[in-house]
């Protein structure tokens, strides 16, 4: 998009022009990324303010509410507990690598079949979360489900939306379906 | 907020990272799984100027039986613990802890060396490990040392490692028939810390009776404390209820909670008395005898 590049706000940019940065590679959906950093810089920041992918939301800052998960090496993470340097080297997955040309993930069609949110400020990182559990069990229980997506709070849906998206989601990734 | 800045080293030896941490001393702190640290950081309640990011150190993530002990690497996550079908099936009590830690992606990322060393009152794996002989193995400049988990913890957030050291090692004494454990915690919700903890871990003989016992008590002093009369008043009893309700009643006492926005001292204190007796129950259950 030819749209003008903003700013981005001092209080979490100015992320490479400091001393004592770091090159860093690491791979994002699929993509490698070399870039400079700041060691404090965190995951969360470095994804949205360097790489441009907003998928991945802020939302305690303080480790609690799971709306800044990704995958880090297919395991679910919360971004803003990490800094962007401990990722140099391995692979991370946001929800912005989840649809491929153009075709929704058979999660996010379920997410949107079972009404699984509402405001979907914590879409993004419930789903990578339950994607993580989808990848070794497609047919979990409820309460499996529940514990996955633990990590993860939602102000809107009272989960059990949620819940059934995901429990629809794994009938159809081990029907072969999306 | 952002923390400060620092330097930020990855060594790729155990060697090398000793050797960061002995020329820093107290400026540098090591980087685990971070699910404690970085929210320090991040709320600048401590300022290193260098991070040791000890992930890539090979050797150090292990869950094993060798000898007459359980070894443990200090960089095994949580979530190994919940996986692991050794653990599940001879040091429930273990699970326990994994089971009820933080959430999913904490337990991803967090270490049990990295929740010793950070050593909170309300420690799951430091009170866990107070039922047990503990040994907890600390490599320096001068070599390794063992230090017993009796005198690991110091005070809050403070333990015996020297800032020079690393933990790299934990081990207990191998379960045995008979051998019980669990660790009930008692919180207000998914990823809190605990209310209250009590861990148990002990040995029935072919009578019931208790053989040996140890009581570990989360959140109620200033580190992860023992309840030494509760476990004197069992030694040679008769595993079962009177027992059970007599210790927990003692464990309620030697508890020292302090009033905050999870409960009133009285109510820990309560709770303590309760818990006590349910892992006791539990603990005995699962020793089979």
């Amino acid at each position: 998009m030819a749209t003008k590049r903003r700013k981005v706000s001092p209080k979490r940019g100015s992320i490479r022009r400091e001393n004592g940065s770091h090159t860093i590679t690491v791979g994002v959906n699929g993509r490698k990324y070399t870039r400079p950093v700041e060691p404090r810089v965190l995951l969360v920041d470095f994804i949205r303010d360097e790489l441009r992918l907003t998928g991945t939301h802020v939302g305690c800052d303080t480790s609690h509410c799971g709306a800044c998960t990704v995958l880090l090496d297919g395991h679910s993470v919360k971004s803003c507990t990490m800094f962007a340097v401990q990722a140099d080297g391995h692979e991370i997955t946001t929800i912005e690598g989840l649809a491929q040309h153009g075709r929704l993930h058979p999660i996010q069609e379920a997410f949107k079949a079972h009404h699984g949110l509402q405001c979907g400020f914590c879409t993004p990182g419930v789903v990578l979360a339950a994607l993580e559990l989808l990848q070794v069990e497609n047919a979990p229980s409820e309460d499996r489900i529940r514990t996955a997506i633990s990590g993860n709070l939602c102000r809107c849906t009272g989960y059990q939306n949620i819940v059934d998206s995901v429990a629809a989601a794994g009938e159809m990734m081990r029907l072969g379906k999306g | 907020m952002q923390p400060h800045s620092f330097d930020y080293v990855r060594p790729q030896t155990l060697a090398k990272a000793i050797q960061v941490l002995s020329e820093n001393g107290n400026r540098a702190k090591v980087l685990a799984g971070g699910q404690s640290l970085i929210p320090v950081l991040k709320l600048r309640l401590a300022n290193p100027r260098v991070l040791v990011d000890i992930n890539d150190l090979p050797g150090l993530a292990f869950i094993e039986e060798r000898g007459e002990q359980l070894r443990i690497g200090a960089l095994s996550r949580h979530r190994d613990f919940e996986q692991s079908k050794l653990i599940r099936g001879k040091y429930p009590i273990f699970s326990d802890v994994a089971t009820v830690l933080g959430d999913p992606q904490v337990r991803n990322l967090g270490t049990i060396g990295g929740a010793l060393a950070h050593a909170d009152p309300a420690s799951d794996w430091g009170t866990a490990l107070l039922a047990f002989e503990a040994e907890l193995i600390a490599r320096g400049p001068n070599g390794a040392r063992t230090i017993p988990v009796d005198r690991f913890f110091k005070d809050t957030f403070t333990t015996a490692l020297r800032s020079s050291e690393l933990l790299t090692e934990i081990r207990v004494p191998k379960s045995e028939p008979g051998d019980g454990g669990a660790y009930l915690k008692l919180k207000r919700k998914t990823g809190d810390f605990a209310t209250i903890g009590v861990a148990v871990q002990l040995g029935l003989d072919a009578k019931r009776n208790l053989a040996g016992v140890r009581i570990g008590l989360a959140a109620v002093g200033s580190t992860p404390i023992r309840a030494t009369g509760a476990e004197k008043a069992l030694v040679g009893r008769k595993a079962g209820p009177t027992a059970f309700a007599e210790a927990a009643k003692l464990a309620s006492e030697e508890a020292r909670p302090s009033s905050d926005l999870r409960g009133s001292e009285e109510y820990k204190r309560a709770m303590i008395e309760v818990y006590t007796r349910r892992a006791l129950e539990t603990a005995s259950a699962r020793a089979g005898r």
